[in-house]
């Protein structure tokens, strides 16, 4: 029995590493399902301890960008009840739901979750951006 | 004796054999093959000295690479004029001899400073300066001790007319940022400026060179098993594997410099005496405010290039967080923490085992329930990451 339990867990974490595999075309649904988020990193893959700026795209439900965002980013690690090291912010919009957002970085390897707050036509939800690195 | 006796008997010696064995191949686990997968050989490279990448730019001190500057850095660094009483240099605190450190709890200039002094050995590499991170660059960072009453307790007049004045400074000074006008607005806050820019480039310079550790992991990755046994012992192989794994030391001590140069808060207890120190949580109050920091008149680089100053985090999460030191050279620069809390490696590794709640703001760590012998491996394998300082005196 505690080999079979084992079997699972391995099991259950190498479907979990497959799922969080970098994958550029990978949205992230928001909570209440109001929008799709996706991100582009500067660095790829991301490296620890280098500050570097994200690309968002945001689009609702159905695909269309969602142009009028009010957006706002916090990250931790769960494992460690912190945050991240610095304070993030969206800096410029780009055209078609595309946000560039600046000061990301990470400081420890390990599970990040990065929480992407979104605000469009009075309607807010958020989506969490889980990350291995 | 009995058939059946007989027979537990040889039984007995066989499974006592086998064990034995067992146990004499986990021993030797570690050297032949190299007990490595490829995650964790990856791991290891990445805490290689050779992985250290060249030093950026630093665009806010337009000397910073200028080996006249460092030279003249260099001088400045050792020169005790630049303190009230005539006694106190940078390398009273930075001592060569010890890695650039003291052997104190705090440093001791004038008085007794408020912290223990910091390696400055690769520091160059970090964003921010300070156990608490209130300085964003090497030449912000020079400055505040010489006018700090308990450090050198002098101050930017009497510093900028030693170096823009007396005849061993006067034409360095004149060669690497033009000649002295008094008359000129902020002519004392940007020759002070100066003074920290040359000391900068100077310290820029102080970088660790290969351990024992460096070439453990140089001959892994070319399979040679020779060197690697010749590198590290069977105790410094297991406190390596202790310290990428179960240990967790490789969260915050990462890279080729063991360090992620940012701020935690792992529990350590006050320093004797006093209350609580706040750590981050003030210090990025004060290096926002800076008049010397990365976006002040003072920069070379006009406010440009301050993406770390610019998203530096502030909040309560940074109540008695301190900056990760790096973990090489530890050799004789003891005793270590913010305050010079522990004596020895041992009774560090022991806090970092226990994990006890923090007395301000919230412990990160977790304990870790490792054993006394865990612990010994630990620091058998920090041992391997001594090294000298790469020859820099110019």
């Amino acid at each position: 029995m505690p080999s079979k339990l084992i079997g699972f867990v391995i099991l259950f974490l190498l479907l979990q590493m497959s799922a969080l595999a970098a994958d550029p075309e990978q949205e992230w649904s928001s909570h209440r399902g109001v929008y799709k988020i996706s991100f582009e990193a500067e660095l790829d893959p991301i490296e620890i301890n280098r500050i570097h700026a994200w690309v968002l795209t945001v689009r609702t439900s159905s695909g269309d960008p969602v142009t009028t965002a009010e957006i706002s980013v916090l990250g931790g690690m769960p494992m460690h009840d912190h945050g991240m090291p610095t304070r993030p912010r969206v800096t410029e919009y780009l055209g078609e739901g595309r946000y560039r957002l600046e000061g990301m970085r990470f400081h420890m390897n390990g599970r990040w979750e990065v929480s992407v707050t979104v605000k469009a036509d009075g309607k807010v939800d958020t989506a969490v951006i889980a990350l291995d690195l | 004796m009995s058939a059946a006796r007989k027979k537990t008997g040889k039984t007995l010696v066989a499974v006592l054999a086998i064990a034995a064995l067992a146990a004499g191949a986990w021993q030797i686990r570690p050297l032949s093959p190299a007990p490595w997968t490829d995650a964790e050989i990856e791991i290891l490279r990445s805490l290689w000295i050779a992985s250290l990448p060249p030093l950026t730019p630093d665009p806010t001190n337009a000397v910073a690479d200028n080996p006249r500057a460092a030279k003249l850095g260099q001088q400045l660094f050792f020169d005790t004029r630049m303190s009230a009483n005539g006694a106190v240099s940078c390398a009273s605190c930075h001592q060569p001899a010890r890695r650039f450190t003291d052997g104190l709890p705090k440093g001791q200039g004038i008085a007794s400073s408020k912290r223990n002094t910091h390696s400055i050995v690769g520091v160059a590499y970090s964003p921010w300066l300070y156990w608490d991170g209130r300085k964003d660059s090497l030449w912000s960072q020079a400055l505040a001790p010489l006018e700090d009453p308990n450090e050198h307790g002098s101050n930017r007049v009497k510093v900028v007319e030693l170096v823009t004045q007396s005849p061993e400074y006067r034409e360095e000074y004149k060669i690497l940022f033009g000649a002295f006008d008094p008359a000129e607005d902020d002519a004392i806050d940007s020759a002070f400026a100066n003074v920290g820019k040359a000391i900068a480039a100077f310290e820029r310079l102080l970088m660790p060179s290969p351990s024992r550790f460096d070439d453990y992991v140089a001959a892994l990755l070319d399979g040679n098993e020779d060197a690697q046994a010749a590198a590290l012992t069977t105790d410094e192989i297991l406190g390596l594997q202790l310290f990428i794994g179960e240990a967790l030391c490789i969260q915050c001590h990462n890279g080729p410099l063991l360090t992620n140069n940012e701020f935690h808060n792992t529990g350590v207890i006050s320093f004797p005496g006093e209350v609580p120190d706040k750590g981050r949580v003030a210090g990025v109050r004060e290096v926002l405010a800076d008049a010397f920091n990365c976006s002040g008149n003072y920069s070379d680089s006009a406010g440009a290039d301050c993406t770390e100053l610019e998203y530096a985090r502030t909040g309560a999460e940074l109540i008695g967080a301190f900056r990760t030191p790096s973990l090489r050279n530890l050799e004789n620069t003891e005793p270590y923490m913010h305050k010079g809390q522990f004596t020895t490696i041992a009774e560090t590794l022991r806090h970092y085992n226990e994990a006890s709640p923090a007395m301000i703001g919230h412990n990160e760590a977790k304990p870790l329930g490792l054993s006394s012998r865990q612990l010994q491996q630990i620091e058998a394998f920090l041992g391997s990451l001594a090294a000298p300082v790469a020859p820099q005196i110019l």
